[in-house]
């Protein structure tokens, strides 16, 4: 993401801000991001109308601090706090990720950062993909928005999960538009920026369904190919028995109204988050080392229906009742599918799950996603002969497979934390109940 | 509860489903194929119609008659039984 549309804001000068509260919606090229303000004030001046564009790192707003005028307590900086689209995570995970491990030369970074370029975006075609100058100036598509307010508590972007915005520049009812006409949008249309209009977008020529869905494939594979590169995988799987749970879960489903039925997927996506908070190994990231995360923040891949893949988590996973993590999951999905994800839920996931038990298969191995230790992955819940007491019965299973960064685990760790999701799907009395904290977990 | 005819259950049906998967075109859709693979629906959807159903008319499907409604015909006639 190097840049986005303000598209609306939800509050106005004069508003009291919480931690937390979303202030600003930006639109990027896939998703519409929800900005959140991440201290407690009053908002001052809005410094971005809606409708411009800008270079991600932009403040867009002044956050007064509560009380006319007292200092601040602390920060070098007199300034008010401000907002921008790209404000860094808030759990003190480093957002570094696409230029992490790179040299860079003191003029490259200069160039960027006058130039208004995310490095972390830039493929290098130096030696050993190193970013040269060259490839700093052929970032440049559009001249930079209007100079922004340099203020120190702008940071870099993180970089979105698995989708990162193509780089066609266009406005909202213009995407709307190609999708509803079925033409590809223009490389370049006659807004500002040659950004494309919704003028532009009747000329615009007709393309395959396959390619629409472009700008994500390209994100998609180029964290696929970075993935596979740089981690080391390792799989290991094993088969859950599912009875305990898939009764407690029909009963249940029985005497609840719909709208509070639980789905299965919830109740592995639980167990995963329990396990995952016991086992560090797992949980966290690896830039330039091993960075294990107290926090679990379960990123749940979601298929989108326009092809594509989208990875944004649900924070403190371990920490939700089961009917919490199921309402999350269901408002997660149906944000995701509508492109409108908050930026925290892109940048947090500490470790994700991908179930494909909707598509019938037995098995899925997973990718891990960057910089993420490990993937977990469900296939379909499904009957099977199992041997209970050396008798053959025909129970409800699910193969639980998992793909973890040998660098920061070994196959121990990793059998370890299976074997515990396994345990924990044997008792979904105590898995639905909350979690006091991390170390409470739902074993003892 | 009102009783549903074949066309106003296929009217709320399509509603829903356009709301769920607002990017299938449901005129290409089979009404005897299976939803979850003519509209590309995952059991999320799925809940999601169920609940929209129960917002709609009131009716509870409990999770054992979910085969009776997995194509669009089969949930017409269930609705239309149900509401009857």
């Amino acid at each position: 993401m190097d840049e986005g549309t303000l598209l609306e804001w939800l509050v106005a000068p004069g508003d009291r801000v919480h931690r937390g509260d979303i202030v600003a919606v930006v639109d990027t090229e896939k998703s519409d991001i929800e900005v959140e303000v991440f201290e407690d004030g009053v908002v001052g001046e809005l410094l971005v109308d809606p409708g411009e564009l800008v270079p991600v790192g932009t403040p867009l707003a002044r956050i007064e601090p509560v009380g006319d005028g007292a200092p601040r307590a602390s920060g070098p900086a007199p300034e008010p706090a401000v907002v921008t689209p790209a404000q860094g995570p808030p759990r003190g995970l480093p957002t570094t990720e696409r230029t992490a491990g790179r040299i860079l030369s003191p003029v490259v970074r200069h160039l960027a950062e006058e130039l208004h370029v995310d490095l972390r975006h830039l493929a290098g075609t130096g030696t050993g993909g190193v970013i040269t100058r060259h490839d700093v100036e052929a970032a440049v598509e559009v001249p930079p928005a209007p100079p922004a307010p340099s203020d120190p508590t702008s940071v870099p972007a993180s970089a979105t999960v698995l989708a990162a915005p193509d780089r066609i520049r266009s406005s909202p009812y213009a995407r709307r538009l190609a999708r509803e006409r079925g033409v590809e949008l223009l490389v370049s249309g006659s807004g500002p920026g040659r950004a494309v209009l919704a003028a532009d977008v009747p000329d615009a020529p007709a393309a395959p369904p396959t390619e629409r869905a472009g700008g994500m494939r390209e994100a998609i594979a180029r964290s696929m190919a970075r993935s596979k590169r740089e981690i080391p995988h390792y799989y290991l799987q094993t088969t859950v028995d599912l009875e305990a749970s898939m009764q407690w879960l029909r009963a249940q489903n029985d005497t609840r109204p719909v709208v509070e039925r639980v789905l299965p997927a919830a109740l592995l996506l639980k167990a995963t988050a329990n396990a995952a908070a016991r086992h560090p190994g797992l949980n966290g990231r690896w830039e330039d080392g091993h960075l294990p995360s107290s926090d679990v923040h379960l990123g749940v891949a979601i298929s989108l229906r326009g092809g594509g893949l989208v990875a944004p988590g649900i924070a403190d996973a371990d920490l939700l009742s089961l009917d919490e993590l199921m309402a999350a999951l269901r408002d997660l999905t149906q944000r995701a599918r509508a492109g409108r994800v908050r930026q925290r839920e892109w940048t947090d996931p500490t470790i994700t799950v991908t179930n494909l038990g909707d598509l019938g298969v037995d098995a899925v191995w997973g990718v891990i996603n960057p910089p993420q230790l490990a993937m977990v992955g469900f296939g379909a819940v499904h009957d099977a002969v199992v041997a209970v007491d050396g008798v053959p019965l025909v129970r409800p299973v699910v193969v639980a497979s998992l793909a973890a960064d040998h660098r920061a685990s070994d196959g121990v760790e990793g059998a370890g934390f299976l074997a515990r999701i396994a345990d924990l799907l044997q008792d979904p009395v105590a898995l639905a109940r909350p979690a006091d904290a991390h170390t409470g977990g739902a074993t003892p | 509860m009102t009783a549903l005819t074949d066309l106003t259950a296929r009217q709320l049906l399509v509603r829903l489903l356009a709301e769920i998967a607002p990017e299938v075109d449901l005129d290409d859709a089979r009404p005897d194929g299976q939803l979850q693979e003519e509209l590309g629906l995952d059991s999320m959807d799925f809940l999601n119609l169920m609940i929209g159903i129960h917002d709609a008319i009131g009716i509870t499907v409990p999770e054992r008659d979910y085969p009776a409604l997995s194509t669009l015909d089969g949930a017409v006639a269930y609705l239309t039984a149900n509401t009857a």
